[in-house]
């Protein structure tokens, strides 16, 4: 190799270790920040406790209610995603395969959905929450990040799809297997381990996202019984502590952010471990 | 083809004159084409891929499509069993008779069309799910619920392809765990399971090893004498070996077709000769 050579492998094997590693830094000063910080204030009590009187003014109790909400919140969001995702990723996939533009301009409306940021969503749920009269409350936020995730959801399983060869449909095709049986019976499945982390990396960003239930959802110290109360979500938990004067309860904000962190990472490595579970029998 | 000839011979009873009739006139059925293409043309926005082609394939019989990379041979193999639907960009017209149905018309059962043609790819496609169930799959769609029946015909498929002694003891492993060449017989045997009567086959031995090759080669010798079977190859060999009938395609048009001793060893054509000096 010529010395020009060399030093180009060198720059560009730089370039890419500086590129990858800066992530992962970046990654563990986020978590040693919120860990440091949220560890101290963290107890038994914030965790397994709803906030009794004056939470947010340095009151005794804890952030079950937020806790509990969002898991109610982005499950009911993902489930409804998922009734309108799957379907829509398979149709694009199976139905639409002879139409390679009419996909393409779906992807292009769904990528641009994705990018559309969580505020405009939340003034979306907001205002077709006032159409129907419906107040803030569970099933509003549900919709609202439902809308949200939507297109995440199905642009993820549109790219899990599109990674199964066209030869294995073809296999199905002559078998006798009609669009819909392909679909179920041998897509579905191939895709599986892909589904799974498309689903839960879609719960990860439900339960995550503050702006889109700000007006949707309401905030409430218990914890809903029916769909029409207001809900508590953990990162209006943390956004209003963390806007509070008092010392303690800006740190018991941290406390609630680990709570979050530690949820999301245990999404992240279900997802991989299911997806590593369920795609023994796929083809690579 | 073999000319079939009817002569009356007094010395026979007439119970065994019919008999003879019945064999010669299921010799003449055996050697009757089963499938008959007519004025074959596939075309995209580039160009035509087929060109008018007409061809008509015996049954019973292996034939071989041979031809350089992006003549044709897939296109043809895929339109016979209307896998050229799932790509809008391919327009197809002109007429695929098998056993006197028109394939190309519209309302067609595709199902069931394409249950009567196993597809054998380039690269083993294994559907995700276990050896098992990847033959019993093809039954379940034709409706068959009874389990002793469709376990039945796994073993008996799976056997026809070599296959079962080899598995018989970890039927609920994932297809995907057996080898290449496992996999590939695995689905032939899938194919065989829904009951056709024509085998496609694209390739089926590319990906493999010679010892596997070997065995798809022979088991296609064995097949032939109840299936049709029809094959895309690039090696001049393997025709030779496996062909009763080559069919030489060049940039959507048929060259030279016969058999595999007139045209690869006395080809008429100068596009196959030079093809034969490249290929060798």
């Amino acid at each position: 190799m010529n010395r020009r050579k060399i030093i180009e492998e060198w720059i560009f094997k730089t370039i890419s270790f500086l590129a990858a590693y800066s992530v992962v830094l970046i990654l563990l000063y986020l978590l040693i920040v919120v860990f440091n910080k949220g560890i101290g204030a963290l107890s038994w009590e914030i965790v397994f406790s709803l906030p009794k009187g004056g939470y947010y003014f340095g009151g005794g109790g804890g952030i079950l209610n937020a806790i509990v909400g969002s898991f109610y919140l982005s499950l009911g969001a993902t489930v409804l995603a998922v009734f309108i995702g799957l379907p829509a990723a398979l149709f694009i996939n199976v139905q639409l395969i002879r139409l390679k533009r009419t996909q393409n301009t779906i992807r292009f409306f769904l990528d641009a959905l994705w990018g559309i940021p969580s505020i405009v969503y939340g003034a979306f749920g907001f205002a077709v929450m006032l159409f129907f009269g419906l107040n803030a409350s569970l099933l509003a936020g549900i919709i609202t990040v439902a809308l949200l995730i939507t297109p995440i959801l199905v642009r993820a399983f549109d790219e899990v799809l599109k990674t199964i060869p066209v030869e294995l449909q073809e296999a199905s095709y002559s078998l006798g297997s009609t669009r819909t049986e392909t679909a179920l019976k041998v897509l579905f499945k191939q895709g599986f381990a892909g589904f799974i982390t498309a689903l839960l990396l879609a719960f990860g960003r439900g339960i995550g996202d503050a702006a889109s239930v700000l007006f949707t959802a309401g905030f409430t110290d218990n914890i809903p019984v029916t769909l029409d109360e207001p809900v508590a979500t953990l990162p209006l938990s943390i956004f209003f502590q963390l806007s509070s004067p008092i010392e303690a309860v800006r740190q018991r904000a941290y406390a609630a952010a680990v709570v979050l962190t530690v949820i999301i990472l245990i999404i992240s490595v279900s997802a991989r471990l299911l997806s590593k579970r369920y795609s023994k029998n796929i083809i690579k | 083809m073999k000319q079939m000839t009817f002569t009356y011979q007094p010395t026979l009873s007439a119970e065994s004159v019919t008999m003879q009739n019945e064999i010669a006139m299921a010799e003449e059925i055996k050697d009757t084409s089963i499938i008959s293409i007519k004025n074959l043309n596939v075309k995209t926005r580039d160009g035509a891929i087929l060109k008018n082609i007409n061809l008509e394939i015996p049954k019973n019989k292996i034939v071989v499509l041979l031809g350089p990379s992006g003549c044709g041979k897939t296109t043809l193999l895929k339109s016979l069993n209307r896998l050229t639907d799932l790509h809008k960009e391919l327009k197809v017209s002109g007429q695929i008779i098998i056993d006197g149905q028109d394939i190309m018309k519209a309302g067609q059962n595709l199902s069931a069309m394409r249950q009567r043609m196993g597809l054998l790819s380039q690269r083993p496609f294994p559907l995700p799910a276990s050896i098992y169930k990847n033959v019993a799959y093809g039954l379940k769609l034709k409706g068959i619920r009874s389990k002793k029946l469709i376990a039945h015909s796994v073993e008996t498929n799976l056997k026809r392809v070599g296959l079962w002694n080899e598995v018989k003891d970890r039927l609920k492993s994932p297809a995907t765990s057996l080898s290449i060449g496992q996999q590939q017989r695995l689905c032939l045997a899938r194919g065989l399971a829904v009951k056709p009567t024509i085998i496609l086959a694209d390739e089926p031995t590319s990906a493999l090893d010679p010892i596997s090759t070997k065995i798809i080669e022979n088991l296609f010798k064995e097949l032939k004498q109840h299936y049709t079977i029809i094959m895309v190859t690039h090696v001049l060999r393997q025709a030779l070996r496996l062909a009763d009938h080559v069919v030489f395609m060049y940039y959507g048009e048929i060259i030279e077709q016969g058999h595999p001793d007139e045209i690869l060893k006395n080809p008429k054509t100068t596009i196959l000769k030079k093809y034969l000096i490249d290929g060798n």
